[in-house]
């Protein structure tokens, strides 16, 4: 069932980032969140599912829908990377297309640095141990999960541990996420104070 | 060579990450228009909330929530990375939120938000003041 999700996530992605009308890219971006929160349920991250549905489905779709209205929903084709378009021909053409200088973009360099990460990635899986393993060292900690589990219930009180950690044992990084969501706010409102008008150029 | 093969099947929702990652990646740096960059931004970070909420997952687990007063009997996800990604899907959120304010401004200053077409602007504004 897991990887079922987890495939249906990975189409969603291409589909996202391949659409050129931005609409459609935001709205299967919705997609792609809500089947992201179906999959934390399946993994028995419940509040997370909450979470992601709520602010990955809900408001980050309404903040790009409200960016679109202002920006407009259509991507220039012209400018786009044309290696999924015409893989053959930009294989072919790729050290000629890069000295070309027409304002096309040619993605062989995002291809390498994208190869790269993704191998070195891969050989560090080599060190990771199995999904579902309890034995796994984050599992055993005795100070951390393994403390937190057995004693959250009379040290804290909630019968959800997740509640116990964000709201007691990490009660700090619950205030700086609350600072970085008031930062944000404060850029978002100084950037957009004066758009109401016209620009000076204008 | 059959090592590998093994490692690839038992770890294999380690690859999906990562190929999830990828995408996101490849389109923060091959996409041109600068949307689209914050789409791959979002797709990129869910990825990385994947690596994470799996780390903490045991087999034949059940939600972190106390429904018996014995945890040593059941196993429980580890509740850790499910309060760490909580906090990051909200940070994720209020990076898209400046991120796309920065692009209104963009797209207001330059009339458009295809990063060629803005390099463009830019270069023939430093001819023209040279």
């Amino acid at each position: 069932m897991t990887l079922l999700t987890l495939l249906i996530l990975v189409g969603l992605a291409v589909a996202a980032v391949r659409a050129h009308d931005l609409l459609a890219a935001t709205a299967i971006l919705g997609a792609y969140s809500l089947m992201m929160a179906l999959l934390w349920c399946q993994m028995n991250a419940l509040d997370v599912a909450f979470t992601e549905a709520a602010v990955g489905a809900g408001i980050s779709t309404v903040l790009l829908l409200a960016a679109l209205t202002r920006v407009g929903t259509q991507e220039s084709l012209k400018y786009g990377h044309r290696l999924l378009r015409h893989p053959l021909r930009t294989m072919r053409s790729l050290v000629t297309e890069l000295h070309e200088g027409d304002g096309r973009r040619s993605a062989i360099g995002a291809v390498l640095v994208c190869a790269l990460v993704g191998a070195a990635m891969l050989y560090g899986t080599r060190d990771m141990p199995r999904v579902g393993d309890a034995g796994s060292p984050a599992n055993t900690h005795p100070a951390v999960a393994e403390h937190y589990l057995n004693r959250s219930a009379d040290e804290v009180g909630p019968a959800n541990v997740v509640t116990s950690v964000l709201g007691d044992y990490r009660g700090y990084d619950t205030m700086g996420e609350t600072v970085v969501i008031f930062t944000a706010a404060l850029c978002v409102l100084l950037l957009l104070r004066h758009m109401g008008g016209r620009t000076r150029d204008e | 060579m059959s090592d590998v093969l093994r490692h690839l099947g038992t770890h294999y929702h380690y690859v999906i990450y990562i190929a999830l990652m990828l995408i996101g990646l490849f389109a923060v740096l091959a996409k041109g228009n600068l949307i689209k960059k914050v789409i791959g931004l979002n797709v990129l970070q869910t990825a990385v909330f994947l690596f994470y909420i799996s780390i903490g997952r045991k087999a034949d687990g059940t939600a972190p929530v106390l429904w018996d007063q014995k945890p040593e009997t059941i196993p429980y996800e580890n509740p850790v990375p499910h309060v760490l990604m909580l906090t990051a899907i909200v940070v994720g959120v209020s990076i898209t939120a400046v991120a796309l304010a920065l692009i209104i401004r963009i797209k207001r200053a330059y009339g458009t938000m295809e990063e060629s077409e803005i390099l463009v602007l830019d270069e023939s504004d430093q001819q023209g003041s040279a």
